[in-house]
């Protein structure tokens, strides 16, 4: 038997080596830099690949290759799109990261042990953080542009157990934060598992994993029909966890408040960016042909999640608990845009992502300020009076909130505004309609937030807000200017994202 | 033709507003000389567009920036746009040239406000968006440029909103501009359904083909709009208060400028209202109340800011009267605006120029004899004072003739009561002006005791003295050889020219005219020179007198009308959403939370809960699965 090595385009591949070397590099520094140096190395060297990769995405940005690793990558147009706008959202994020009062000394202590105590009193502060985060982007790197079923299945783990970890790191209620990544874990093995049981089906339809091939005989459509289905439903499954659609929502809430706040954040924009960067591949170019048998399931999943997301919302007193449900009511929105299987919606599903991740970091950053003596402060009536108090800060907070409800002049205005009426021109009225009465019904809670900072008298319990750190600082400052850019300018973007938005099979 | 320049004539107020705004105090010592300079900038910037535009072929001297695409959407593309023709050159000319003129006078004027620096910033703020208005090249960015001066007039109007009627003036004049503003945004979104366009050049070509019914309802829209903005029946009310903003303000906003946008509308969107008849006639009906509505309040104000404001509203009812009259009255609208931007703004500062000397009094019955004491201010509002009333061959007379005239030949009885309404307009004008000289300048000292009238200073009479060469010379340069008409003609008449038979001579005209002028100055010099003036209004007054004193009840007619129905309808709007909206949502909510076995339950905080919802909605897609392929 003759071995082939496998020919690899490294250039292509580059943004994802770079940030696994970085991830390496990263391992190797925890075990030989000296604990007092180890945070700016860390920090330096995470950035430093973060950026690197960047611009390789930007130098490759023309090119676009099938065969960039044997046949298992594609590199196009808008593989590149979300592959910038993952390693732009993580940027920004590393620096909320970086602020290492959000998470807990040694994680390997049990709660509220001696040896916990110990390590925080010696200061030793968790630099493990970036490695995991590095290793976790690389995951959602590849998760866009993989074009067969193993390597989507790797790029997923790849991108979640990093995130499992690091949900339980939480520096306060500790117990809360394991439970979390406990949760996670176990729910994510299970839908895992939904999307190998799918992936199995798809091959026994198609006799190969390969987008191409699948792609063939759904056109040649000679293969048993309820295979496919069966499949096709089992992978959405498993992707559909992931963006947090209902019914697969369930573990969203719970984890978004039990992690760090710097991870929800992150996990919150980027994990949405990968998938629905996947899914969008999947479903506008290898199941496009079988649209008339998955666009009824995806019509009433975007309706239900919408509604669910954004009337539950309604009700939550925690503001981290609101922004999972509002998470919720976002991946619903989105959805539509994958329903409306038109270029439009593909062009106004990518400005939507974007826009979303960036303006959900920033108001997770927001979140990690409010604090009392005991930690962070997420009970939202602890948040009345809080314009009086900190008018910047609840400024900033109300603006990323009038992004999340889509008010003019914010970029979420300009993503529901295309997204929608891309889904229209595709005939999806049904969805369109529930999904703009699900985004007045999301008005509401975003804007009662609004009264209860600014117009609200404080409550005497001694919520505080701490003076952002220069790091924290910069993420709300550069998430608030993409923002109102994006809002006030749209055109650039959506130019920008219009030539490059087609893929390749 | 393009030009890059245009882009400087915005950018430049602009730019300077911002800094004065977020310098902060560190600005008090220059901003006023900042503010000033770069309307003076802008200026020059104007005019030497127009040196170039005059330098062109007739056909070629509309210039066009595109600065980026604003929106791209869909089938929604709106570029950011600057047209800069011979229309809006004679706005750029006159916002920059006044507003230049007005920046210097408040140097002085504002002198002792601590907050001048502010003051300085909202000037500029406005001249911006003024030009933006007047430069857009849609009605979206004439939309943007249309709230901009809102904001900017709300917020100079309330400068002084330590005091809460000032304050309250403001949100007046907000609340009516509002309405306007709903007008526009209307007319926007039907021309958008019904053309798929909202550019002057798109909408010109797309209106043949477009039904009358549909263009009428635009039509009408932006008449509103117009309403709104300059204060036209039935939403004029607002004028009068907005006088409480610094009177450099009233000369600048609310006499010579922002006022006369709705006039600017109207004519911009001459092909719309050519194709029109019915919003046309509305617009003349419009501008034939207002003209005489607002000489009618003029005559009883005591006010010398609210009087010369009632003038304004019914100087702009002629305008907009010209401007209903279609492609003959346009160029006429567009002059006597011109016109009335130089001797409106010149009495005003005028008014502010008294105000100085006498403590910031306005009571015309506590002035009286002040020819003595301020020389300069006496003649230029003098000279401002024969321009308004129209005397030859001052600038009033010019352009106020020319309306008269083309009302009187409209045809017909709409025709003669047209005319007959504008030359009844032209007596009461003539009545109460004079009546402002008379109380002001001349007569027997009626002063407070602590009063003691004086010049101004140069900084504030030389604006006024070059606002009265304007009143003076304007008209018969505009008039000479059809200057202004010729100069518009490509804009606004390009339409065919429809020959109307001449109901009288126009000498005959200007004779008729000029013998009601004087009847009203007779009348008023009656009144006020041949018996003593009281320096508090008198009492025993005919009913219709306290009518009149009263704003014509247009306040008790609002509040009569839509204030308390309006007042009943938010209160049963406000039980509805109590008992019924908020009664459904939280409903909504306390299904979603309470419908017990229903979605609350499923966020159980335990693993095998979760899990198992997870395989319930994939059993839920396997059993759809198995229907639709039964």
């Amino acid at each position: 038997m003759v071995f082939n090595s496998p020919t690899l385009s490294y250039s292509l591949l580059a943004p994802i080596l770079i940030i696994l070397g970085g991830a390496l590099i990263g391992v190797l520094i925890e075990a030989f830099v000296g604990k007092a140096r180890r945070p700016i190395v860390q920090l330096s060297v995470a950035l430093a690949s973060l950026v690197l990769a960047l611009i390789q995405v930007i130098r490759i940005r023309e090119l676009s290759s099938t065969t960039a690793a044997m046949g298992s990558v594609v590199i196009d147009g808008p593989g590149l799109l979300f592959q910038g706008a993952i390693l732009i959202i993580a940027i920004i994020s590393i620096f909320l990261i970086a602020d290492q009062d959000n998470f807990t000394s040694s994680a390997a202590a049990l709660p509220g042990s001696d040896e916990e105590r110990q390590a925080t009193q010696s200061g030793t502060v968790l630099t493990e953080i970036y490695p995991l985060t590095l290793f976790a982007v690389a995951g959602m790197l590849l998760f866009p542009v993989s074009s067969d079923l193993i390597t989507l299945f790797v790029a997923l783990e790849v991108l979640s157990l990093p995130l499992y970890l690091m949900a339980g790191l939480s520096r306060h209620r500790r117990l809360a934060s394991q439970e979390a990544a406990l949760k996670y874990f176990l729910l994510g093995a299970f839908s895992s598992a939904f999307f190998l049981f799918g992936a199995a089906y798809l091959y026994g339809y198609a006799g190969t994993v390969s987008f191409a091939g699948i792609h063939a005989a759904v056109v040649g459509g000679t293969g048993n029909d309820v295979i496919l289905l069966l499949g096709i439903a089992f992978v959405s499954i498993g992707l559909l966890f992931k963006v947090g659609a209902v019914p697969f929502h369930a573990w969203s809430p719970d984890v978004y408040q039990g992690a760090p706040t710097p991870i929800t954040g992150f996990m919150a924009a980027a994990t949405k960016v990968a998938a629905f960067g996947a899914m969008l591949r999947i479903f506008y170019t290898v199941l496009a042909e079988a649209q008339w048998q998955w666009r009824p399931f995806f019509m009433v999943i975007a309706i239900i999640t919408m509604i669910f997301g954004s009337l539950v919302a309604i009700s939550q007193r925690d503001v981290k608990r609101m922004l999972a449900y509002s998470s919720i009511a976002h991946a619903g929105f989105l959805l539509t845009g994958v329903i409306a299987l038109n270029k439009a919606g593909f062009e106004a599903s990518i400005y939507y992502l974007f826009a979303y991740g960036v303006a959900t970091v920033g108001a997770f950053g927001i979140v990690t300020l409010v604090r009392d003596s005991s930690g962070e402060v997420s009970d939202l009536n602890r948040w009345a009076g809080l314009g009086k108090r900190s008018p910047w800060v609840a400024s900033a907070f109300a603006f990323f909130l009038l992004a999340f409800a889509g008010i003019p002049l914010t970029s979420g205005f300009i993503g529901k505004f295309a997204i929608f009426s891309a889904a229209y021109e595709s005939g999806a009225t049904a969805v369109v309609i529930v999904g703009v009465l699900s985004s007045a019904i999301a008005a509401f809670f975003y804007i009662r937030v609004i009264v209860l900072m600014f117009f609200t008298d404080a409550t005497e319990d001694g919520t505080s807000v701490v003076i952002p750190s220069i790091l924290t600082r910069l993420t709300i400052f550069i998430s608030l200017a993409v923002t109102v850019a994006l809002g006030v300018f749209p055109a650039p973007l959506l130019d920008f994202i219009k030539p490059l938005a087609i893929f390749i099979r | 033709m393009t030009s890059s320049l245009i882009v400087y004539l915005i950018a430049i107020p602009l730019f300077s507003s911002a800094i004065l705004l977020l310098a902060g105090r560190k600005a008090n010592k220059w901003g006023h000389l900042l503010g000033t300079l770069a309307s003076a900038s802008s200026f020059g910037v104007g005019a030497y567009l127009f040196t170039q535009m005059l330098a062109q072929p007739v056909e070629e001297r509309a210039m066009t920036q595109k600065l980026f695409t604003w929106i791209n959407v869909g089938s929604f593309n709106v570029d950011a746009s600057l047209l800069l023709d011979q229309l809006s050159i004679c706005f750029v000319l006159l916002i920059t040239g006044v507003g230049t003129l007005i920046h210097i006078y408040s140097i002085s004027y504002m002198s002792h406000d601590l907050d001048r620096r502010r003051f300085f910033a909202y000037l500029n703020l406005f001249i911006a968006a003024m030009l933006l208005l007047v430069l857009g090249d849609s009605y979206l960015n004439l939309y943007v440029g249309w709230e901009g001066v809102g904001l900017a007039s709300y917020l100079l109007i309330g400068f002084w909103n330590q005091k809460p009627t000032y304050a309250t003036a403001a949100k007046k004049a907000f609340v009516m501009n509002r309405v306007g503003d709903l007008g526009l945004s209307l007319a926007i979104m039907i021309a958008f359904a019904s053309m798929g366009t909202v550019s002057f050049a798109g909408i010109e070509e797309a209106a043949p083909k477009t039904s009358t019914t549909t263009l009428t309802a635009i039509g009408i829209m932006l008449l509103i709009a117009a309403a709104g903005k300059s204060a036209q029946f039935p939403l004029q009310a607002w004028l009068g208060d907005a006088m409480a903003g610094p009177t450099p303000v009233s000369a600048l906003i609310h006499a010579a400028t922002m006022v006369t946008a709705g006039v600017y509308l109207i004519t911009r969107s001459n092909f719309i209202f050519d194709a029109a008849p019915t919003a046309q006639l509305l617009v003349v009906i419009v501008g034939a109340i207002t003209l005489l509505f607002g000489a009618v309040i003029g005559t009883a104000k005591d006010d010398i800011k609210k009087a010369l404001a009632a003038s304004t509203m019914s100087q702009i009812g002629y305008m907009t009267l010209a401007a209903g009259l279609g492609p003959v009255g346009y160029a006429f609208a567009i002059m006597h605006l011109l016109t009335h931007g130089f001797f409106k703004a010149g009495m005003f500062l005028g008014a502010g120029s008294v105000m100085h000397g006498m403590n910031d009094e306005v009571n015309m019955r506590k002035y009286g004899a002040l020819r003595k004491f301020m020389p300069i201010t006496f003649i230029t509002f003098g000279l401002g004072y024969l321009a308004i009333i129209g005397v030859p061959p001052f600038a009033g007379f010019y352009s106020k003739d020319m309306i008269i005239e083309t009302a009187l030949n409209a045809g017909g009885i709409k025709g003669i009561l047209l005319g007959s309404a504008a030359l009844f307009g032209a007596g009461l004008t003539a009545f109460y002006m004079t009546r402002v000289m008379i109380l002001t300048f001349t007569g027997t000292k009626r002063w407070d005791d602590d009063a003691h009238p004086h010049e101004s200073p140069i900084l504030m009479w030389l604006p006024m003295a070059i606002l009265a060469i304007g009143s003076v010379v304007s008209g018969f340069l505009f008039t000479r050889g059809d200057a202004l008409v010729h100069w518009l003609e490509p804009v606004v008449a390009a339409h065919e020219h429809g020959e109307h038979s001449e109901l009288l001579p126009p000498i005959v005209v200007s004779g008729i005219a000029l013998t009601i002028v004087l009847i009203g100055i007779s009348i008023a010099v009656m009144m006020y020179v041949r018996r003593p003036v009281e320096n508090v209004a008198p009492e025993n007054v005919s009913a219709l007198t306290k009518i009149v004193r009263q704003d014509l009840l247009q306040d008790a007619a609002n509040e009569a009308i839509f204030m308390r129905p309006g007042q009943a309808l938010t209160k049963t709007l406000i039980a509805v959403d109590e008992k019924v909206i908020d009664g459904a949502v939280h409903g909504v909510g306390a299904m979603a939370i309470g419908s017990g076995a229903g979605l609350r339950k499923t966020q159980t905080g335990y693993v095998r809960s979760y899990s198992a919802l997870i395989l319930v909605g994939a059993a839920a897609i396997v059993l759809g699965i198995w229907v639709i392929t039964q």
